[in-house]
């Protein structure tokens, strides 16, 4: 199973309320997705020079300890098993160091304008473990996880993240991400556990930094993705989503004049104010639907 | 039961749920063992609930007042079902008698291995609509998606709008009537004639259904399609060399 929600704010005097009005469309997921969740929240960008690099640690994690040995720190804002470190450091070079001198230490995301929090738990645990509720942006991509290929870790939770200010959450199950994984790995491209969502997240990354837009690289996945899946995606100023050509996941859309909101169930929707007047469609099959944000 | 839930009127006839106070199972609970003398059951505040109303078997009218989530008035006997909104995945399923309508749009597999009774959707049908129907009708006022009729063995579907891809693959003894455009037909499925036996019982689908074209007049039988089975996959052809 799983549940994907997204949620993206039309009206920049509402992006106060994008917590607020997700953290229950999140947790309107929980049946679907029990034992995980996560989210991705895009913001106001950072100053040019400076990234903002989400962490992950186990829980009892010294991150003031952290904190003491990193230079070029703009702001760090710990949140139970999370860190948000704002930098001008080389993300590249802080991943390897994170790797050889803190192998405990995940880095979930990377860009100016993503922050990421994943974990283990209850949608209604992890909402309140990051106070989802007090998030402000201008959208949101969010997922709860019933797990069924890989195991209930942090890592192996969803949102997924590759390059910068991109990220993707996953309702389905692929066959084929360990032949994804092989033609990637060759290409240099590194892998952090072992999801089939990961596999399909790099695929998509690399096609873009190869040049293919976020429309050519979900067409290529068409025909190179096999399995069931609906992919809602996040990047610095859109949300986007696509279906399989079986479309055997569900999701819904409800748009207003103030929010577009994505969701699996309608159980997710229910809550939002409008939606009684809201358009409500579902995705059409191997067609890709983009919403972009107004800074 | 708690009774406080539960809101019946005056006249008698008529039970309210609402189920942003009552849970679904008390709900259904009631609908199957405790209708008594009432012949209308009005449900509140849906928000896309699944299996409301499964199981009927009780000639009564409910009206869910909103969104449906997954198998609405599944597995229905009987009772007559409207769902004043959208319906989610299956609704209908496997559906024996009664009618089911939806007035918005419903999602994937409706109506699927329905064996009687009919399904309305007033808007348009997902994937998979009719997917193994054993016997049921089912008249979709927009379109259909992909895959739809996939193996049916019985029963009728009425598609006012479009059809998707490999429409009625595999079709047994099931019958498709289309009016606008047909993406592709799947393995063994054929366009034929409408014979007058097929005017007389699509005018009387259409009238049961209640469905008018964008001017408010009925549907021509004439202006449809029809679609049935060839029969070429009933008995293995071995020099078909796997081509289906």
């Amino acid at each position: 199973m799983c549940g994907i929600v997204g949620l993206l704010i039309k009206k920049p005097e509402l992006q106060d309320r994008l917590g607020e009005w997700a953290t229950p469309m999140l947790i309107g997921m929980t049946e679907r997705g029990p034992d995980s969740a996560g989210i991705a929240v895009y913001g106001e960008p950072v100053a040019d020079g400076l990234r903002k690099i989400s962490l992950h640690a186990p829980a009892g994690f010294d991150w003031q300890g952290l904190q003491r040995q990193l230079a070029d720190v703009a702001g760090f804002e710990v949140r139970a098993n999370h860190a948000v470190l704002t930098t001008s450091a080389d993300p590249v070079a802080l991943r390897a160091w994170f790797k050889l001198t803190h192998p405990m230490v995940h880095v979930l995301s990377v860009g100016r304008t993503i922050d990421l929090y994943k974990d283990v738990g209850t949608p209604a645990q992890i909402a309140d473990r990051y106070g989802m509720a007090g998030f402000r942006g201008t959208h949101l991509v969010a997922h709860t996880r019933m797990a069924t290929e890989s195991a209930v870790t942090p890592e192996n939770a969803h949102p997924y993240t590759a390059g910068e200010d991109w990220c993707l959450v996953h309702n389905g199950s692929l066959s084929n991400p360990n032949s994804l994984r092989r033609q990637l790995e060759p290409l240099g491209i590194s892998f952090d556990g072992d999801c089939d969502t990961e596999a399909a997240c790099r695929y998509f990354e690399w096609r873009m930094r190869e040049g293919d837009s976020l429309e050519q690289a979900l067409n290529k996945g068409f025909d190179e993705l096999d399995g069931f899946y609906t992919f809602l995606m996040g990047t610095s100023d859109a949300l986007a989503i696509v279906r399989d050509g079986f479309a055997c996941k569900p999701a819904l859309v409800a748009e207003t004049d103030d929010w577009v909101a994505i969701a699996s169930e309608y159980r997710s929707l229910a809550h939002l104010p409008g939606v009684k007047g809201a358009t409500l469609f579902e995705p059409q099959p191997e067609r890709i639907y983009a919403w972009r944000a107004q800074q | 039961m708690s009774g406080a839930a539960m809101v019946t009127s005056a006249a008698g006839g008529l039970v309210s749920f609402d189920l942003a106070t009552t849970p679904l199972r008390e709900v259904n609970q009631f609908l199957h063992t405790g209708l008594g003398q009432t012949t209308r059951v009005r449900i509140d505040n849906p928000d896309g609930a699944h299996s409301i109303a499964v199981g009927m078997d009780a000639p009564v009218q409910i009206d869910i007042a909103g969104n449906a989530g997954y198998y609405a008035a599944g597995m229905n006997k009987h009772a007559s079902v409207t769902v004043h909104g959208n319906a989610g995945p299956s609704v209908a399923e496997n559906m024996m008698s009664g009618t089911v309508r939806v007035k918005g749009f419903a999602s994937v597999a409706a109506a699927a291995s329905a064996h009687g009774g009919l399904l309305v959707v007033e808007g348009d049908a997902g994937l998979r609509c009719g997917i193994s129907l054993k016997g049921a009708d089912i008249v979709v006022g927009g379109s259909v998606g992909s895959f739809s009729m996939f193996m049916a063995q019985a029963g009728r579907l009425v598609v006012c709008g479009d059809a998707g891809d490999a429409l009625g693959d595999s079709l047994y003894e099931a019958v498709i009537y289309v009016r606008g455009e047909v993406k592709s037909l799947g393995a063994d499925a054929r366009f034929e004639p409408l014979t007058e036996a097929d005017i007389v019982a699509l005018a009387a689908l259409l009238e049961q259904a209640g469905l008018h074209d964008k001017d408010g007049k009925p549907y021509e039988p004439r202006s449809f399609k029809r679609i049935a089975s060839a029969r070429e996959l009933y008995h293995w052809n071995v020099d078909a060399n796997q081509s289906y």
